[in-house]
């Protein structure tokens, strides 16, 4: 049915600029020359500048990094074995208790989360800093790289890692031979969300990290909590900027994928006929 | 060998980061506030053995969750919370409906572009995406200066640090959990159908209201849920656009352990409010429950 | 019908099964999908476990395989009893319903995939994976991924994955399910050449009964977990034990009756005021107990006149006249109501029809013709 109504066309113009006007607007006024935000004094990109000289953002900035590669990482690794577990472990003592603590960190409010999580390393006395943050970033990003992994397996043929078995692999070997290469897209994209959550996190980290190790939201909310100004529109622009890159390029580089894969498809198709 | 391993290993650092957390934070929710490290008492001293259990046991009492019902700023805190989701969530519905429409009608080249366009801002920082609006809503700010430029006012409006702020954060930010279950309903929904609502006598709005709206209740609920169960626990949305007077239980919360030290508090307030989203989150599995079994047909 | 008409080594006692069978049950939860089932399976047969969905042929082939453990009984492969050995540790292979070829691995590193499992040295491998590659006739895309071949190729990677290894026992799940009717009897003498060059031991699951009588030496037919009949697929269709293996194989028509046993002779009273159906039969029955009557619409001649000294001579009138091309099905209901095919071979080119809608006819077979049924 292509009944491309009027009522459609502005639904979706007026969705869209309501999703991307703000960060349109925060992206133009990041190259604003005065101190005033809401008054545009000339295009400059000063506070760019500003913000590659202030050590403190520059930190922040690293020690996110340095948290998310790791938290990804690992979250990754657990993730996956998680997801096999929970698809293909078959039965064991606390499965229900197993599906349910890979859940619940989804809906669970993140107050909760890093008030939990403190509390644990209080207790424990372990020292607040990068570690912390890593152990708690881990924990529920690997639930949603599970998530992710998981519904790639509930649909990839269990006979393939059958036919590993039957050739000679012992489980380890179809696992790493078969199966993983033929999930790495979803393995990958789990990766990928774990490492944005791990960046994006304001919340968890607030709870969990020391002052040794200050997270770039932590000092973005800190800054923003007196209200706008121009080194954040800046920042802001760029962390949207990197994520939009990285976004439409791994899109592009599966559609073309996809693509190949189709044409190669009919190809064979054609050689038969 | 390997496989108890592979399950092992995850299994582990879940009980311990994930269980054993939430199982302190009861039990310091039962415990009494003290002016000391930790700032709570009873503390579990195992060396006593099973004695200084029972003693532990023993200590611990309801105090605290009595303490949130006799000072009305908690359960003020949970209506507040309940109200502003409710509302955001009917608000993102009301937004959100006719993009999925518009996205699931349009052109079939176009789809991917527009699904794209959809997800590319959940992947950009929360923080970030928030932060944008004060920008626009403060009293000197860009939505200020357009309508008094316009003179549709002649004074500035006040709507940072308002409620009204805090809905439109809510529905800017969590959007995209309401347009993808609803656009994946509708997507999937047959054309014909329409077709032969109208070729039975339906006008376009009643095959609206009797086929469209009724195929897609499954998305609407998902969607629902999706933006409603994260928003009553929301803490960065009304601590950047609400005001002193926008009481959400995550701000709540968040100001008890930060500000006023208190952990047992704390922790009471985030046991209530799990208690309280434990009734969405069923009805939810319940809905993807159906519609899984549906599909299965 | 293919297998040379010496090779039965199942009518020789002292011959050793490479597989058996004893007393084998398999349930799940409370399902029994495999009920006590006793078989032997020799070497170099071309073995074909054949039955409608959910009868139990493939679980009974993943036992095999190793990936379903007997919960009784005793699977021997030469003699040695393989329930402790794993999947990847059998000297069996396995061709999957699906293929189940590895999409990231070109055609060669699919066919060398279990090779290097064995620690085989790099020569030996490439020397290996090019003499399977001949033996399918695929050696022109050995650098192709799976989607970059068709349906048939695909299905011919799968078993030169499997032959590589040179299994005592391949087992094939339903491996022609996929193609087309054409490519698939095509294929089907091809996968029988290919067995009797190897010499490997086949088992092949299917639902098709034509393709089982088509390749397999023995047909083994299944219903309900239990093994119906075991037989040469001559056997099977010539001397069916059960109306349900006559009716699973081929076209049929049943005829109920009370039994009127006679000397080496049945009779069946099978309606009102009709004379009895005589069949040859050695049944020993009791006057008066159920009995049936299985033929074949082949072997129902049908005629305007009373045929002179036929066995048996029914009389009826055309209802339905099926024109197949070469052959033409005559539906005729007899006084009681029951129908009985007839068939005829369109020897002429002209189509010259005998009868014609609404004509009465007889029909007549020998005593020999049918197969006499007690179930």
């Amino acid at each position: 049915m292509r009944r491309f109504s009027w009522f459609n066309a502005t639904a979706l113009t007026l969705g869209f600029a309501f999703l991307y006007l703000p960060m349109l607007i925060l992206i133009i006024y990041s190259f604003n020359g005065g101190r005033l935000v809401t008054v545009w004094s000339g295009f400059s990109t000063k506070w760019y500048g500003e913000l590659f000289r202030n050590e403190a953002f520059l930190d922040a900035a690293w020690v996110t990094l340095k948290v998310a590669v790791f938290s990804s990482t690992i979250a990754t690794v657990l993730g996956t074995m998680a997801a096999y577990v929970l698809i293909r472990g078959g039965r064991f003592l606390g499965r229900t208790l197993f599906s349910g603590m890979i859940y619940a960190p989804l809906v669970m409010p993140e107050v909760i989360t890093g008030l939990s999580l403190l509390l644990l390393f209080i207790g424990i006395g372990l020292d607040r800093g990068i570690l912390t943050i890593v152990l708690a970033h881990t924990t529920f990003s690997m639930c949603y790289v599970s998530v992710v992994v998981s519904s790639r397996l509930v649909t990839f043929d269990r006979s393939l890692e059958e036919a590993a078995l039957d050739l000679g692999c012992t489980p380890f070997d179809a696992f790493r031979l078969v199966t993983l290469p033929i999930i790495a897209p979803a393995v990958i994209s789990g990766w990928l969300l774990a490492f944005t959550l791990s960046l994006d996190d304001l919340v968890i980290a607030s709870f969990t990290s020391g002052p040794s190790a200050t997270t770039l939201p932590i000092k973005i909310f800190s800054a923003v909590r007196l209200g706008v100004s121009p080194e954040i529109n800046a920042l802001s622009t760029l962390l949207i900027a990197i994520v939009a890159v990285g976004v439409i390029t791994a899109s592009l580089v599966s559609k073309r994928a996809i693509i190949r894969r189709q044409r190669d498809e009919q190809a064979a198709i054609k050689a038969v006929a | 060998m390997r496989r108890a391993l592979v399950i092992a290993v995850p299994y582990f650092w879940l009980l311990a980061l994930f269980l054993v957390p939430f199982l302190i934070v009861l039990k310091i929710s039962l415990s009494d506030t003290e002016l000391a490290i930790p700032p709570y008492t009873p503390t579990l001293d195992l060396s006593e053995g099973w004695a200084g259990f029972r003693a532990f046991l023993a200590a611990l009492d309801l105090e605290n969750f009595t303490f949130l019902t006799t000072d009305d700023l908690y359960w003020k805190a949970y209506l507040s919370s309940l109200q502003i989701a409710v509302v955001s969530t009917f608000l993102t519905l009301l937004v959100g409906y006719p993009i999925a429409y518009g996205m699931a009608r349009a052109d079939e080249a176009w789809r991917p572009t527009l699904l794209m366009l959809v997800i590319l801002p959940f992947w950009t920082s929360f923080l970030i995406r928030v932060y944008s609006w004060m920008g626009i809503l403060s009293q000197e700010g860009y939505l200020n200066q357009l309508l008094v430029g316009l003179g549709v006012i002649s004074e500035p409006l006040t709507i940072l640090n308002t409620n009204t702020a805090v809905y439109i954060g809510i529905v800017y930010t969590y959007l995209p959990f309401m347009i993808l279950p609803i656009y994946a309903t509708l997507e999937r929904m047959d054309a014909s159908l329409l077709e032969a609502a109208e070729d039975l006598g339906c006008s376009r709005l009643s095959a609206f209201w009797l086929v469209t709206v009724p195929l897609s209740k499954s998305g609407i609920i998902a969607g629902c849920f999706l933006v409603f169960i994260p928003t009553i626990g929301e803490f960065v949305i009304p601590s950047l656009l609400g005001g002193s007077q926008t009481l959400m239980i995550g701000k709540v919360l968040w100001e008890e352990f930060f500000s006023n030290r208190d952990w047992p508090v704390a922790s009471a307030v985030a046991v209530i409010l799990l208690l309280i989203l434990v009734i969405p989150i069923i009805l939810f599995q319940r809905n993807e429950q159906r519609q899984r079994e549906a599909e299965g047909k | 019908m293919t297998a040379p008409a010496e090779f039965s080594p199942w009518t020789d006692p002292s011959a050793k099964p490479l597989i058996r069978f004893t007393g084998v049950t398999k349930r799940f939860g409370d399902f029994t999908a495999i009920d006590n089932v006793d078989l032997d399976i020799f070497e170099k047969e071309f073995f074909a476990l054949l039955g409608p969905s959910g009868c139990g042929k493939t679980t009974l082939m993943r036992m095999l395989a190793g990936f379903e453990m007997p919960t009784e009984g005793l699977i021997e492969l030469d003699g040695q009893d393989i329930a402790p050995v794993p999947p990847n540790k059998r000297a069996t292979n396995m061709m999957f319903q699906s293929y189940a070829l590895f999409p990231h691995l070109s055609l060669r590193d699919n066919i060398a995939f279990g090779l290097h499992r064995e620690k085989m040295p790099k020569d030996r491998i490439a020397a290996r994976v090019d003499e399977m590659l001949k033996l399918v006739q695929l050696e022109p895309f050995a650098s192709r991924k799976p989607h970059q071949i068709s349906g048939g190729q695909r299905q011919r990677v799968a078993l030169a994955r499997c032959l590589a290894k040179a299994p005592k026992l391949l087992l094939l799940d339903e491996p022609l399910g996929a193609l087309d009717r054409k490519l698939r009897e095509e294929t089907q003498f091809e996968l029988m050449d290919i067995q009797e060059k190897t010499g490997t031991t086949f088992v092949i699951v299917t639902h098709d009964q034509e393709e089982a009588m088509t390749v397999a030496s023995r047909v083994a037919v299944m219903d309900h977990g239990r093994l119906v009949q075991v037989a040469t697929p001559a056997a099977i269709y010539e001397t069916p034990n059960s109306t349900y293996v006559a009716d699973f194989i081929g076209d049929v028509n049943i005829i109920e009756g009370k039994a009127e046993p006679g000397d080496g002779i049945m009779g069946i009273a099978w309606a009102e005021g009709q004379p009895n159906l005589t069949g040859a039969s050695d049944l020993t029955l009791a006057s008066g107990a159920t009995v049936f009557m299985a033929i074949r619409p082949e072997k129902v001649r049908i005629s305007a006149e009373k045929p002179e000294g036929a066995a048996n001579a029914v009389a009826g009138k055309v209802l339905d006249i099926a024109y197949l091309g070469n052959i033409s099905t005559y539906h005729v209901e007899l006084p009681g109501g029951q129908v009985i095919k007839a068939q005829t071979a369109n020897t002429d080119r002209i189509a010259r029809r005998d009868f014609t809608w609404e004509d009465a006819v007889w029909l007549s077979w020998s005593a020999t013709a049918g197969v006499v049924l007690e179930r």
